[in-house]
């Protein structure tokens, strides 16, 4: 069985609602407390790169099964300015927006699966998954 | 609207009326009106019936008050919009109707016009006054939860908690870092100390913002001290790699009120008797 919920972001109540849903789905699928804080906070660091860079954007998340392990995948689409150098995003303390610049490298440290699709002035996916243990 | 078709329709009240209870009883179903008892239902329908007839013969401002006021009345009992709308609706459809059935003339396209404009215009002011009811209340409950959002509490000389409850966003951080610092210096405080227990994620912007407030409070020549990290809190603030080594933090409100009096030399004892 596959659960699917896709949240529109585009202002900064679509951040919370895209987290609260990834933290359901996540809590169903049988996560412990500890990775829920892990799915949401980093649910909520792409929502918030959506809304920062891209102003508006979709979270799309689902159960995820491979060779009989389950988890949770998350895909965050933009169709924003996207990232010229993503080697540079995923280096701890980037910023282009004053931030800490933890934001990228701290969801890959977060999930177990990071993948970055990018094209400048085309927009930005960014799959993700956590697997159960 | 023409003087004609006014008294056409006050002529055929009571077959329109008839056939609109009929009509809207169809839709009852599927709204939570269900709940509402039979009498009442039917009181307010009937009401409502009438109060559109009433508005038939009335011009501009009349019309304006007397469904203002009724409005009023609806928005309070809590009936839905939409139920409202289709009720409406479904009285175009059945005045029209009723209009064309007992006319020897073809003036069809006459009445629907006349009805449709009187209809629209009774919508569009119950419309203006239910999303006004709207905007009001999300307001009201906006100033209610700004008030709540940031509170800074003195509980000892020189020592105030601020408790964050809920969801950190961008304008909720200004108003944190605002009332920190004129906190501090109306109360005088030595120590802030900042309660994150229910806040329910801590990512890199909520971090950075309370970096940014405690190092303002620093500045102001006080101390922050950051209490109530969960340990799923923890486990995360190190997974996104957040550097809060710069900053005292305790596990518990009550560990940084110790470590806050100590700061302040002061101490708690137990009196002997």
């Amino acid at each position: 069985m596959q659960v699917q919920t896709h949240v529109d972001i585009h202002s900064e109540w679509g951040i919370v609602a895209a987290r609260q849903a990834g933290r359901k789905l996540a809590r169903e699928i049988g996560f412990g407390s500890v990775d829920q804080a892990r799915v949401t906070t980093a649910i909520s660091e792409l929502a918030r790169n959506i809304y920062l860079y891209a102003n508006k954007g979709q979270i799309h998340i689902e159960e995820a099964t491979s060779s009989g392990k389950r988890g949770i995948k998350i895909i965050a689409t933009d169709e924003g300015p996207g990232i010229k150098d993503v080697r540079r995003v995923m280096e701890d303390g980037y910023t282009t927006s004053g931030g800490l610049g933890a934001g990228l490298p701290g969801v890959k440290r977060l999930m177990d699966e990071f993948k970055i699709d990018s094209e400048p002035d085309e927009g930005t996916t960014i799959t993700t998954v956590k697997w159960l243990r | 609207m023409n003087q004609q078709i006014r008294e056409l329709i006050h002529v055929h009240k009571s077959t329109i009326t008839d056939e609109w209870m009929k009509e809207v009883e169809k839709f009852r179903e599927d709204d939570y009106l269900q709940s509402i008892s039979d009498t009442v239902y039917q009181n307010t329908n009937r009401e409502f019936v009438d109060m559109l007839f009433n508005t038939v013969g009335q011009e501009g401002e009349d019309v304006k008050e007397t469904i203002s006021n009724y409005t009023d009345r609806l928005i309070q009992l809590g009936w839905p919009l939409n139920y409202i709308i289709r009720g409406m609706q479904e009285f175009r459809k059945v005045a029209v109707e009723s209009l064309i059935r007992n006319d020897d003339q073809t003036r069809d396209i006459e009445f629907y016009q006349e009805v449709e404009d009187w209809v629209d215009e009774v919508v569009n002011i119950l419309v203006g006054h239910y999303s006004g009811s709207w905007e009001n209340t999300v307001f009201l409950q906006k100033m209610a939860l700004k008030e709540l959002s940031a509170p800074l509490i003195p509980v000892f000389d020189n020592i105030s908690v601020m408790p964050l409850i809920g969801t950190i966003d961008t304008e909720r951080a200004k108003q944190i870092m605002e009332n920190l610092l004129t906190g501090v210096i109306e109360h005088r405080s030595q120590v802030v100390l900042i309660d994150i227990t229910g806040v329910p994620v801590v990512d890199t912007m909520v971090a950075h913002h309370i970096i940014q407030a405690s190092e303002a409070v620093r500045l102001v020549g006080a101390k922050c001290i950051l209490v109530g990290i969960r340990p799923e809190i923890a486990q995360t603030i190190v997974n996104l790699g957040i550097d809060l080594g710069k900053f005292p933090t305790k596990s518990s409100l009550k560990k940084g009120i110790e470590s806050a009096l100590e700061m302040t030399s002061h101490q708690i004892v137990e009196i002997e008797e």
